[in-house]
């Protein structure tokens, strides 16, 4: 999903610069409200920003032959909410851009706007509506994580055909280029992603029962009730 | 082997078998290059559709081969491998000696019972304790 350094149109750069911009501020605060406020949940914080590092650094063979990489995201949304999401992920970005060579500065809005900010909330929204509707946990986050990872995908291949519409068949003609080559590709990546994110969900609900709890994940059915009326109301 | 690490084990091995099941089918068979990034396609599918396009930024900084580039993508992923060890490792850690520090409490509040369920003696004592 990263789009490389120079790839897109200076306008579009812009656009998707300017479009970021304000959910990374956002997150900022949060993020610093989050650390203040509970200085214990600043060690999961980093777990969740390591989880992003490891699986956007795997790149895995898919179905059409392929290889591309997962994002790492959905975790972090469920746990943290979607604005921390999109300053763990600009990191992440960031890193890969001025270290790897991939993706870039000047498409870092663009980027940012798929990975850090379009899959976390698309995730986010997949798994709490899974959990309002009572889905068991595990069965929330793998869809969460899911959903993540292949919205991101699909993100990329708008923007790229927004820049690039196809001199015959316009803008649908190349989103479904793009689209053959990222969403398809990345849809056996974002399972193995489901998995990996209830993996680690796993070990936290057998680790830290207590910060889950305190985050909202882990909930008693009363409390659950409660905590619907109060966002009703 | 506790059921909760068969189940783990099942999910990293379902990993694995999605990432190596494209491999062995031969899934890449048909293309030139196979198995290359689908970045690295983007690009190539840019260049089909706009053959004048020329990027118009280069990174600061470029990895000098392929080697350096998959040393620095393995340093990304240790780098969060290590802080998630450590992460579930201090918790782990923490646990157990929450765990014995329990122990060690309930060892040493034992004999203080049994001494204070004795009638002879301290009548009322142990009331006023539990208060």
């Amino acid at each position: 999903m990263h789009i490389a350094e120079g790839f897109l149109p200076p306008a579009h750069a812009v656009a998707w610069g300017v479009a970021s911009a304000p959910f990374v501020v956002h997150g900022v605060r949060s993020l610093t409200r989050e650390v203040r406020e509970h200085p214990e949940s600043t060690l999961l914080l980093g777990a969740s920003g390591a989880f992003t590092f490891v699986l956007s650094a795997l790149k895995l063979p898919s179905v059409t032959g392929s290889c591309s990489h997962p994002t790492g995201t959905g975790l972090g949304a469920i746990l943290f909410r979607p604005p921390i999401m999109a300053v763990l992920g600009t990191i992440t970005l960031l890193f890969q851009a001025l270290l790897l060579a991939h993706g870039g500065l000047t498409t870092l809005g663009a980027n940012v706007f798929s990975m850090a900010i379009v899959g976390p909330w698309a995730g986010y929204a997949v798994y709490a509506l899974l959990r309002r509707s009572n889905a068991p946990l595990m069965v929330a986050v793998f869809s969460g994580a899911f959903v993540a990872d292949l919205s991101t995908y699909c993100v990329t291949s708008v923007q790229l055909a927004l820049a690039f519409p196809d001199p015959g068949s316009g803008f649908l003609g190349a989103l479904a280029k793009f689209g053959s080559i990222f969403a398809v590709t990345q849809i056996p990546l974002a399972v193995s992603e489901g998995l990996l994110t209830v993996l680690v969900m796993r070990l936290l609900v057998q680790s830290s029962k207590g910060e889950l709890t305190r985050l909202g994940v882990l909930l008693t059915r009363k409390q659950s009730r409660t905590e619907t009326e109060a966002v009703a109301r | 082997m506790s059921r909760n690490t068969k189940i783990n084990l099942v999910l990293l091995f379902a990993v694995a078998a999605l990432a190596v099941l494209p491999l062995a089918l031969g899934l890449g068979d048909h293309k030139k290059e196979p198995f290359t990034g689908a970045d690295a396609e983007a690009e190539t599918a840019i260049t089909e559709l706009k053959p004048d396009y020329e990027p118009w930024f280069s990174p600061l900084y470029e990895p000098p081969s392929g080697e350096i580039e998959s040393a620095l993508f393995s340093l990304q992923a240790a780098l969060g491998a290590g802080v998630l060890a450590y992460y579930f490792g201090l918790r782990r850690g923490r646990r157990q000696g929450e765990q014995r520090a329990l122990d060690r409490e309930g060892e040493r509040r034992a004999p203080e019972r049994r001494a204070g369920s004795a009638p002879a003696g301290a009548a009322g004592k142990p009331a006023a304790e539990r208060d």
